[in-house]
């Protein structure tokens, strides 16, 4: 099933593409083509022929950081990064093993340890895409690690934003944002090791130039719910939340369905 | 041969229980397999016989909690930690983390009993009656304290979730959840 859509998907994307899809190549992620072109990193192309590889660290708009791991495929044998590892001619990707299975769990569960994720009282949740990628990953078995419970600021000081840090998984998606695509440097990171964390420009947040409208503090910025806008709380019921129903990364996979019926 | 199950809240709020009874009348079904021991659905306050599986609520937060969640070790064949507190802590561990704090437990209880805008406590007393379970330092999850079997995840754990969760644990298999029914919140 999975193999028709994705030849249609590429049927489709090779009429729309044209000319460009001259310097196209093929290359097998878990042993299915995906056509890919120069330029392209192993997700662009993955996404494209819809084939979801998780990821915490990468979103549309961003350039690609390869710091989380969830994305880890592996590319003729060795372990790499999808989000910045270039699509090339030929090779082999493995996404859906169980060994690379294990790895994105482990790697979801040690996030969930190292923070204070408090699902129940949290204001992300059902939006949260580090929650999504564990019910995704079907993560619900006693793990084999302690919870480090840390006692990490809140910045309450702003009028319309407020920073829970013991939140934070250090995506850097805010950075990158604030950085590329807002031209402000609002945030940045500070510390080495584990005790790396977001830091913002100034004594606390109200003292940056941070604004309401800038994408690093857009709702699909934070993956977690770290950046919350004030006045906002809950603000989809149970049950309409964007993950209540269909898993995260089942867009990137129904896309690709859509296209192929055309 | 039923088997037999108990129950039991810690540091919980009792929901993870009144959840497992919106398995509505598939209970009956569930009697005609199972004998329940100690369990406040029943009010037996005591273990009659070993168990073959016990359903832990909450996490610990004082000691008589550490007492009972050791006591359901010795007594349970499988101990299966329920909801988001006994897995890993719930609400009751936000105390654990308080910013800025050097004692966070006694910053808790100032908040509670008198600093509070609402509080009126003429005596200016904290609770300390030799009666009540002295509170640990800080909350403990179930795994902390013993070895848990299993966990079904959950604040609460949906009707279908304990109804499932239950099918598979009187097989003697840890339960296979489906997308719909993992939920931490």
């Amino acid at each position: 099933m999975t193999r028709f859509m994705e030849e249609a998907a590429i049927e489709s994307m090779a009429e729309k593409v044209g000319d460009i899809m001259r310097n196209a190549f093929v290359f097998n992620i878990d042993g299915v083509g995906v056509k890919g072109k120069d330029g392209q990193t192993i997700m662009d192309a993955a996404d494209q022929a819809g084939i979801y590889i998780p990821r915490l660290c990468d979103v549309e708009g961003l350039e690609p950081q390869g710091s989380c791991r969830v994305c880890t495929v592996k590319v003729n044998g060795r372990p790499a990064a999808a989000c910045t590892q270039p699509a090339a001619e030929g090779i082999e990707v493995e996404n859906e093993t169980l060994e690379i299975f294990n790895w994105r769990r482990d790697l979801i569960r040690m996030l969930f340890h190292e923070g204070n994720h408090l699902c129940p009282i949290c204001e992300a949740s059902g939006r949260c895409e580090l929650q999504a990628m564990a019910y995704r990953l079907g993560i619900f078995q006693p793990a084999k690690y302690p919870y480090l419970q840390p006692v990490r600021p809140i910045d309450a000081s702003h009028p319309d934003i407020m920073l829970d840090t013991n939140r934070c998984i250090r995506c850097g998606r805010c950075i990158r944002a604030s950085k590329d695509i807002d031209g402000k440097n609002v945030f940045g990171y500070v510390g080495r090791g584990m005790h790396k964390r977001v830091g913002v420009n100034g004594k606390n947040l109200a003292q940056t130039n941070v604004h309401l409208d800038d994408r690093a503090i857009a709702l699909e910025t934070c993956p977690v719910g770290c950046i919350i806008r004030k006045g906002l709380g809950f603000f989809t019921p149970i049950g309409q939340r964007e993950f209540d129903r269909a898993p995260i990364g089942s867009t990137i996979e129904k896309a690709v369905l859509k296209r192929g019926k055309k | 041969m039923k088997k037999r199950l108990a129950t039991v809240s810690l540091a919980g709020c009792f929901g993870c229980h009144m959840s497992f009874l919106d398995i509505d009348e598939r209970i009956l079904d569930l009697m005609k397999l199972v004998q329940f021991d100690r369990s406040p659905l029943n009010d037996f306050k005591k273990f009659k016989k070993r168990c073959d599986i016990g359903l832990i609520e909450g996490g610990c937060c004082n000691e008589e909690n550490v007492h009972t969640l050791r006591e359901f070790r010795k007594n349970c064949d499988v101990l299966v930690a329920i909801g988001q507190c006994a897995i890993m802590g719930g609400l009751p561990v936000m105390r654990n983390a308080i910013m800025h704090a050097e004692d966070p437990l006694r910053e808790c209880l100032d908040t509670a009993y008198l600093n509070s805008p609402t509080v009126f406590n003429a005596s200016n007393d904290i609770p300390n009656d030799p009666a009540l379970p002295l509170l640990l330092d800080k909350v403990y999850t179930c795994a902390e304290v013993v070895k848990v079997d299993y966990q079904i995840p959950g604040c609460p754990p949906s009707g279908d979730t304990f109804w499932l969760a239950m099918t598979f644990l009187l097989k003697g298999t840890a339960a296979d959840l489906p997308y719909e029914l993992i939920k931490y919140d």
